[in-house]
């Protein structure tokens, strides 16, 4: 069983990295609290943890990158300040970001990518010949045990292919000798025989007694690599634990939330009148395809992490992207949208996964924000009528008790769950046949999370159909009727909320999420 | 259960601040129209307002199209050159080809919007910046009018390369553009107020105005809400490419000649005017009356320093001035989020 071991490891000599109540805000918000974790050399430590949990925080400040936390970090027992990125590499932290292109330059040779960073240092030796370059490009490759011809180190790192990026990358951030070294998500990029390389690299990494934090989505290769795994849950260390794994208490501590907020609703909906169906859909790539019916009168909700199809489900059918095979209905009739302003014309809205990016218009005000949809019929003759414009946003405001001083507040001077109840607001205001909500909950506090809830529950029992997708188990069981398990792109289960239980969803997550593990079934 | 009011966090400074950023520009322009109406006689008279007015329409209209251009998050380089290639097309359909005026706002019209179609298809469909689109369309056209017009200027009657005389003429009906007035009223200002009162309807009391600035401030979000984000774009930048040929009529009927060298400074004028305009009135978006009011203020500055005796290059330097103040405005002292984007650049508070 997982256990907190927090201060398990006190009293270990050189070469220590440790942290102790490290703290992250960004204004009010607090992202990242109290984590408290010392990694040792030659160790490897998995850091998994859901969409928003902190990872991403964590390892910016880690790596010089927000100097802006409080809390200690030592290295080796001195205290340290991590103020930015090049002094946390020369105190011995390395980063590798995931994305492989961002840490390539392209126009630079390979052997000027290895050796970059000297490019940051202008004091040294401004003007670098072409052969001490090479020599410090080989010297870099050569702590991977690799060696290039000087024709690949001479061509443009553009050519690179993405594994041999990958690769040099990793050299790179392996000059000066780190003792810890940070890798997001270094494989989501490569085929499994290029990862294959890459963790016979690392081990040699920690033979040889470097320090590594691999953050991963993907159990198999933890299992495989990791020495410890640590989960982060809202912010905080909910578990570090070490082999042997037990995958379904990382898994419960990964999806799950607080236990006060677990499942507490009333008699679950049943849906009976099929409002839409996917029909043979390919989500992904290279998944087979599904079948899937949402029915009216219920809550769907459908559980599934980063790449799991949710994101695909919600853009067929609100018009944003044709899904890759297989056909739509909805209310019998075939649907295929091109465009959103067919599937809100239809009855189909969407309430978009990335707030910030594809829902509220900055400087706004709330009002504006709730008609941008609805410009037509607010307006007679083309003419915007404010009294209409304003009992919409009225509406919104008094259906979900949005916090504002009005409808011509500012949407920036909003709170973040606010903000989300406009936008949830805004498209329920429709009165939509299917409301398709992609991720409503992230970054939204409890409050605002039960009355968006109640609201879906709502619309459902007056005849609509609604669908959450999510990746928190917790929040699924708090909203949904009916509750479907996507993994890459399968359907892996799809039961009424009340006639399964978390061990049975987690299971069927884990059933297909790693294969490997034995206790997979639920119990 | 209804909105809850939040305690308001206003301060007096703040309130202060917002005042000014709202009322400032507007007292600069005034406070400049009294020391000019005080120190200088013949500033007060009506001719001069009339004429002062008159001779910014050009440049305010060029400017309400890159305002338009700047609703959708887009800039236009372009309004300079359109307007240079309207005045030669302008002169060229009447004196080369022996049409009547008519004929040729007819034309130039539609190779305004034609420009701006170009400019929307090379930002839209093509999906280069627009920044960078609308300075390579500026070249093209610049060279295409050059091109037509063998590089000359082209005046009534002129002689042509066979040595045979031009046939035609600017015809009294263009001139009229420049030269006829309702009442008091110069025609070029009629049509700047006509323009400017179109453009604050469209804008701000219609659905399809709402669009475009939706379009501007999230594009991403204004898709997902059904708008139709690349044709709204397409319809501002071919807004914007109407109002440069329509300043460039105006500037032909002025000159009364296909000047070649006519439009090359209208284009800062125009950006300016429309940055300026932006901030004039402290709504911190693009908008016309303020775009007009911001094309007032540099001729009221321009006629002053004229009348002053003040060589005609402090007239630039004096531009440059209310254009930084004005940038400074809407990006550094202003607490809203600045939702120009030229360039693509969005600046937060």
């Amino acid at each position: 069983m997982t256990s907190p071991s927090l201060n398990a490891h006190e009293g270990h000599g050189a070469g220590v990295v440790s942290l102790a109540g490290v703290s992250v805000a960004y204004g009010s918000n607090v992202v990242l609290t109290d984590v408290s974790l010392e990694f040792h050399p030659g160790e490897i430590v998995a850091l998994l943890g859901a969409n928003g949990a902190g990872k991403s925080t964590l390892i910016k400040a880690l790596s010089g990158a927000n100097p802006r936390y409080s809390g200690e970090v030592r290295i080796g027992g001195d205290a340290v300040h991590l103020s930015s990125p090049v002094q946390a590499r020369r105190l011995g932290i390395s980063a590798v970001h995931q994305k492989v292109a961002d840490g390539i330059v392209p126009g630079l040779s390979v052997a000027e990518n290895l050796t970059l960073d000297d490019l940051a240092q202008a004091t040294r030796r401004p003007l670098r010949s072409r052969g001490s370059a090479f020599a410090d490009a080989r010297a870099a490759l050569d702590t991977l045990g690799l060696s290039w011809s000087d024709g690949v180190l001479g061509s443009d790192a553009a050519g690179l292919a993405i594994s041999d990026a990958q690769l040099v990358v990793l050299a790179r951030a392996l000059r000066g000798t780190p003792q810890l070294l940070i890798l997001d998500e270094p494989t989501s990029a490569l085929t499994a025989a290029e990862a294959e390389r890459l963790f016979e690299v690392l081990r040699a990494l920690r033979a040889k007694g470097l320090s590594i934090i691999y953050v991963s989505h993907r159990f198999g290769e933890i299992e495989a690599l990791a020495d410890r795994v640590v989960v982060l849950r809202d912010g905080r260390v909910q578990s570090d634990s070490a082999r042997p794994f037990e995958w379904h208490g990382i898994l419960h501590d990964m999806l799950g939330r607080a236990a006060e907020l677990s499942h507490d609703r009333g008699a679950a909906q049943r849906g009976h009148e099929v409002v839409a169906t996917l029909d043979g859909v390919t989500l992904l790539p290279e998944s087979e395809p599904v079948s899937l019916e949402i029915r009216a009168g219920e809550v769907l909700g459908v559980l599934g992490l980063i790449g799991a199809g949710k994101t695909e489900i919600a853009e067929a059918l609100a018009g944003l992207a044709a899904p890759l095979g297989g056909s739509l209905t909805l209310a019998g009739a075939p649907y295929s949208p091109k465009r959103p302003r067919h599937a809100i014309d239809a009855g189909v809205v969407l309430v978009p996964e990335d707030r910030q990016r594809q829902g509220i218009l900055p400087g706004w005000s709330v009002q504006r924000n709730v008609t941008v949809p609805f410009l037509r019929s607010s307006s007679v003759g083309g003419l915007l009528t404010k009294r209409l414009e304003r009992s919409r946003a009225e509406g919104v405001i008094d259906s979900l008790s949005v916090v504002t001083t009005g409808p011509d507040e500012s949407i920036d001077d909003l709170s973040g769950g606010n903000q989300q109840k406009v936008v949830v607001g805004r498209w329920l205001s429709a009165g939509p046949r299917l409301a398709l909500l992609d991720e409503p909950f992230r970054g939204v506090d409890i409050a605002a999370r039960r009355e968006i809830g109640t609201r879906l529950a709502e619309i459902a029992a007056g005849g609509a159909a609604a669908v959450v997708l999510s990746s928190d188990v917790d929040e699924i069981f708090e909203v949904a009727d009916r509750i479907v398990v996507l993994v890459a792109g399968r359907i892996e289960l799809d039961r009424y909320a009340d006639e399964t239980d978390r061990a049975s969803v987690i299971g069927a997550f884990l059933g297909a999420a790693h294969p490997s593990s034995p206790e997979g079934a639920p119990e | 259960m209804t909105a809850r009011p939040r305690i308001s966090s206003t301060k007096t400074s703040e309130r202060v601040a917002a005042f000014v950023v709202k009322w400032g520009f507007v007292a600069v322009t005034v406070a400049l129209i009294l020391f000019f109406v005080i120190t200088e006689p013949s500033f007060r008279t009506p001719e001069n307002f009339f004429g002062m007015l008159k001779f910014i329409a050009p440049t305010a209209i060029a400017g309400l199209g890159v305002m338009l251009a700047m609703t959708v998050g887009g800039i236009d380089l372009s309004v300079g050159a359109s307007a240079g290639f309207a005045v030669s097309i302008a002169a060229w359909t009447m004196v080369i080809g022996n049409q009547v005026g008519g004929v040729a706002v007819s034309v130039v019209l539609v190779c305004g919007l034609l420009i701006g179609a170009l400019n929307a298809f090379l930002i839209v469909v093509a999906r280069i910046p627009d920044l960078l689109a609308t300075l390579t369309t500026m070249f093209v056209i610049v060279g295409l009018k050059l091109i037509i017009v063998d590089g000359k200027s082209i005046s009534s009657q002129m002689t042509l390369s066979n040595g045979t005389t031009a046939p035609g003429r600017f015809t009294a009906d263009f001139l009229w553009l420049d030269r006829g007035s309702i009442g008091p009223v110069p025609v070029p200002v009629i049509i700047l107020v006509v323009i400017t009162v179109l453009l604050w309807f469209l804008l701000e009391r219609t659905r399809w105005g709402r669009a475009l600035f939706a379009v501007g401030a999230n594009p991403e979000a204004a898709r997902l809400a059904g708008i139709r984000v690349q044709w709204y774009r397409t319809l501002a930048y071919m807004g914007c490419g109407l109002l440069a040929s329509v300043a460039g009529l105006l500037l032909a009927a002025r000159i009364g000649q296909g000047d070649v060298s006519a439009g090359n400074s209208l284009l800062l004028d125009a950006v300016a005017v429309a940055l300026v305009g932006v901030s004039v009135l402290g709504i911190g978006r693009p908008n016309a009356w303020g775009t007009a009011l911001g094309a007032v203020l540099i001729a009221v500055m321009v006629t002053g320093f004229t009348m002053l005796g003040l060589p005609y290059y402090a007239q630039d330097f004096g531009k440059g001035i209310v254009l930084l103040i004005a940038l400074l405005f809407s990006f550094t002292f202003s607490r809203r989020r600045t939702v120009v984007t030229a360039g693509s650049t969005t600046s937060a508070s």
